[in-house]
């Protein structure tokens, strides 16, 4: 449970004699996680501590802590013939069907998700300084009853630059695992110019409100993700009052110990069957054929909504335009009735106007925006696809090494030169070690990134379904303040005489 | 004495049953419209009591021409032309679907037809409209609707081409400009004695540029109305093309929701249209009676030049000792028709306020029904969609 958590670090790197205590519990970790027992899916999973964990790709450590982590009934340990391990691990039955498993499979772990209880809110957004150098700083409020907070309300502010640190700190630690991680709102030069330099207007609102509201749907999606939820860095953004230093932090020394130890601690060996290879990569051809025409049909929607709340922005100006000039037209008119009607008829215009306006605006927030983002999302899913073929390239190329470095001793064996024998042993050994590693690397990607995308699409289709409930509702309401208007105008024509 | 009758833009025109117009349909060949004109009556006048015939554009401003021509119709407001059939829209859409037939998908083809059938729909339904209430104008004025060229309008069965090159040649059609450039100047310099011309003079000056500007700011509020039903129908075309791709529950989901874009297209395209048909139409129309009745102002300026002129001729003649019978007459002659003119111009302006406020009151009760009907149509239909949504 989470109470088992070692509490979060305080920003800078930490003492060095931590390194024992997380050992420790790295090996109750490990222990516990090889246990086939260990199902319960409303745990959030045993979980080592990642705290300290470098930018490093090819750190070892990075890809140990993910497979300590949560999702217990998803982890399928593979036995292979390879190397003898320093512990013997547990025998685990592989199943068959561990890569055609479809989403639903995951509705354990997502039901958990459902129940969690975390609301973000981004608002108030300030001016900080004045000129070039000014910034918008926005109050960021998390209020939650889960136990990794601190406190069940917490309040901090945060500026744009802050939100892109993070993100690019969650992307260089997730993404190479196949993690799809929202990305950060983008940047606009214009937009914050504006501001920058003073300007009141409506356009400068506009964006503030348009980047705040993006900013908060940026966080909630962040967190939506269990495992950026628990991540330090996530969780010293939102609940620190410190502004979060933008350098990675972490001891390199600490973290590659830690790794030495993890390594020897618990060993997996998978081996890839060809049979898996196979259904593995048939789904991860179509999904990836899947998700390119998404894009495409997205962008296209996306466009097309676009261009809706540009011409009822349109309609809204164009008719309170027309609302003047019946004004004028009435005042003109030299029949009394008449111009009363017509002065009513301007009246009616503008009301008309204003919902327009508002139903621009719903138009904009509800599904454009939402729309921009699934947009960058996809392109987000397309590159923890992409990180996939870069790492079975990298696996490719130990594979490659390791053959070469066995025809050399293979040639050493006839020379009689003990020593470069040795050596030729040695190097086998340790690229034997990286092959496995890569080839690790690859299932656990591969692994990753089919829950990742069950999830995006389940989630997808929720949000749809939310969204355009609410978006046809406020239909509704724009067509029913319609109804009354023109209900009230009635009368006023009818009394024409 | 001259029977008043009370007009407004549309079918109200028809309440004589002695001479009753319509055009029941039209053609569209290439760029030319073919109404068919019908006729019944009672009239001993005509020769049959019902005719149907093809008329062209052409034909429509050929008679209102003549009548303009005219001089004994000079102290009436003359029904304006109806302006030439606009199918420039859906042309330019027309030839925007040819060209881009090979890059889009068999869905977005079809809706863009769509669109452009409504589109040509619409101006079809205006111009057959306009060029009805011209006719019914003529026919509902106890003056033109004896008018001998319109009789042969509604009559002659063959082309009437030939007699319209005729008329041209004869008239030159610089009459009619004539009277056009006569500029504003000249009636606003009139000194004018009468009261009830004063009003209407400084009435009619200032509600013409008000009307105008209405109308121009209708049309573009009707257009913007267009672009955002074609939005949705846009919306519903790449929600299609998404469900495609999906062969789940979900599929169903988004399929309905592109059935409920679809569906709001056609009921804002129906608003859209409504509304101009009704409030921008109705604004045009006027725009142009407005005209026509600042035309009646300019032609009885002109007489009362003709007359101050024909006065100082007399007084000149007079000190001359020459030609003063000459001169008597005519400055008698001026004085006639002045007074012609400001006697029917008169009873024209009269009846003109109370046709305007008619219709205006016509048309703005019926656009204010249909857009309460439309919106209550898409009240329905949005909830019965969210209730199937939400139960999905």
């Amino acid at each position: 449970m989470a109470e088992d958590r070692e509490p979060p670090p305080l920003p800078g790197v930490p003492e060095p004699q931590d390194a024992e205590d997380l050992f420790v519990s790295a090996m109750e970790d490990a222990e516990r996680s090889l246990s086939p027992e260990d199902i319960s899916s409303s745990s959030n999973g045993p979980k080592a501590e990642p705290m300290l964990l470098d930018h490093d790709p090819d750190d070892l450590f990075a890809e140990a802590t993910e497979e300590v982590s949560l999702d217990s009934p998803e982890r399928q340990m593979i036995l292979s013939d390879g190397p003898s391990p320093a512990i013997t691990p547990v025998t685990i039955n592989p199943r068959a069907d561990v890569f055609d498993r479809s989403p639903d499979q995951d509705e354990d772990d997502e039901e958990n998700r459902d129940t969690f209880d975390i609301q973000i809110s981004v608002s108030d957004p300030e001016k900080v300084g004045d000129g070039m150098n000014a910034y918008m700083v926005y109050k960021v409020t998390t209020k939650t009853s889960l136990s990794i907070f601190i406190r069940d309300e917490v309040c901090v502010k945060r500026r744009f630059s802050d939100f892109l640190g993070l993100h690019s700190k969650l992307a260089s630690k997730y993404i190479h695992m196949g993690y799809i991680v929202p990305p950060a709102p983008e940047k606009s030069i214009v937009g914050m110019t504006k501001v920058k330099v003073g300007k009141e207007d409506l356009s400068s609102v506009e964006f503030v409100e348009k980047r705040r509201s993006a900013l908060e749907r940026y966080l909630l999606r962040t967190v939506k993700q269990p495992a950026l939820l628990k991540d330090p860095d996530v969780l010293q953004f939102l609940e620190s009052s410190e502004v979060p230093s933008h350098v990675s932090y972490g001891d390199v020394i600490l973290s590659n110990t830690y790794c030495f130890i993890l390594k020897h601690a618990r060993c997996y060996y998978h081996h890839l069957d060809e049979v898996f290879v196979c259904s593995c990569i048939k789904w991860f051809e179509e999904k990836q054929q899947q998700f390119e025409n998404l894009d495409v049909q997205l962008r296209k929607l996306h466009a097309s909504v676009e261009s809706l709340v540009f011409h009822r922005k349109e309609l809204s100006v164009n008719t309170a335009s027309f609302a003047k000039s019946a004004a004028m037209l009435g005042n003109s008119e030299d029949h009394t009735a008449l111009s009363r009607a017509l002065s009513q008829l301007a009246e009616v215009e503008e009301k008309i106007d204003q919902l327009h306006q508002d139903q621009a605006c719903a138009d904009f927030y509800l599904i454009s925006e939402l729309l921009g983002d699934y947009v960058r999302l996809i392109t987000a899913v397309k590159g923890v696809f992409d990180q996939r073929m870069k790492t079975w390239a990298k696996c490719q190329d130990a594979q490659v090494m390791l053959q070469r470095k066995r025809e050399a001793e293979a040639k050493l064996q006839h020379a009689n030169k003990p020593d470069k024998l040795q050596q030729a042993k040695d190097e086998i050994r340790e690229w034997e070690g990286k092959v496995q590693q890569g080839e690790r690397d690859f299932e656990q990607i591969s692994k990753n990134i089919r829950r990742e995308v069950g999830r995006f699409e389940k989630d997808r289709v929720k949000d749809f379904r939310v969204v355009i409930i609410k978006y046809l509702e406020s239909l509704v309401h724009t067509q029913q303040q319609l109804i009354k208007y023109w209900e009230a105008f009635l009368p006023e024509a009818k009394a024409i005489a | 004495c001259m029977q008043l009758l009370v007009h407004s833009v549309s079918v109200d025109l028809n309440n004589d049953a002695s001479l009753v117009i319509d055009i029941p349909d039209a053609l569209c060949e290439r760029d030319k419209v073919k109404f068919t004109v019908h006729t019944k009556t009672t009239l001993s006048s005509f020769q049959k009591p019902e005719y149907s015939v093809q008329r062209q554009h052409e034909d429509f401003i050929w008679l209102h021409d003549t009548i303009v021509e005219t001089e004994e119709y000079a102290g009436l407001i003359i029904p304006p032309a109806p302006p030439k059939p606009d199918f420039e829209g859906p042309r330019e859409k027309m030839h925007k679907l040819g060209e881009g037939e090979s890059s889009m998908t068999k869905e977005e083809y079809a809706k863009m037809k769509q669109e452009l059938e409504a589109e040509y729909l619409a101006v079809f339904k205006k111009t057959v409209q306009v060029h009805e209430v011209f006719l019914q104008r003529l026919s509902s004025h106890p003056m033109f609707r004896k008018d001998r060229n319109f009789q042969i309008f509604l009559e002659y069965d063959q082309d009437l081409t030939v007699r319209r090159k005729n008329a041209k040649e004869m008239f030159g059609g610089f009459f009619k400009n004539m009277v056009k450039s006569a500029d504003e100047v000249l009636i606003s310099g009139v000194k004018e004695v009468d009261e009830f011309f004063e009003q209407e003079k400084n009435f009619l000056l200032d509600y013409s540029s008000k009307i105008k500007d209405a109308t121009a700011k209708a049309e573009k509020m009707t257009r913007s109305h267009k672009n955002v039903a074609d939005d949705y129908n846009h919306i519903s075309g790449a929600l299609n093309n998404i469900a495609a791709d999906n062969n789940t529950a979900f599929k169903k989901h988004l399929e309905k929701c592109a059935e409920v874009f679809e569906k709001l297209r056609k009921v804002e395209d129906r608003m859209a249209s409504d509304q101009e048909l009704k409030l921008t139409e109705l604004l045009r129309y006027y725009t142009r009676d407005i005209q026509a009745a600042k035309d009646l102002l300019y032609r009885r300026a002109r007489a009362l030049a003709d007359y101050e002129n024909s006065n100082k001729a007399l007084d000149k003649a007079r000190l001359k000792g020459k030609d003063v019978a000459q001169a008597e007459e005519n400055q008698k002659q001026c004085l006639q028709k002045f007074d012609k003119l400001s006697e029917s111009g008169k009873k024209e302006l009269t009846s003109f306020k109370a046709r305007r406020v008619v219709a205006f009151r016509k048309n703005l009760i019926e656009m204010t029904e249909l857009e309460i009907k439309h919106a209550k149509n898409s009240v329905s239909l949005l909830q019965g969609s969210i209730e199937v949504l939400k139960s999905n």
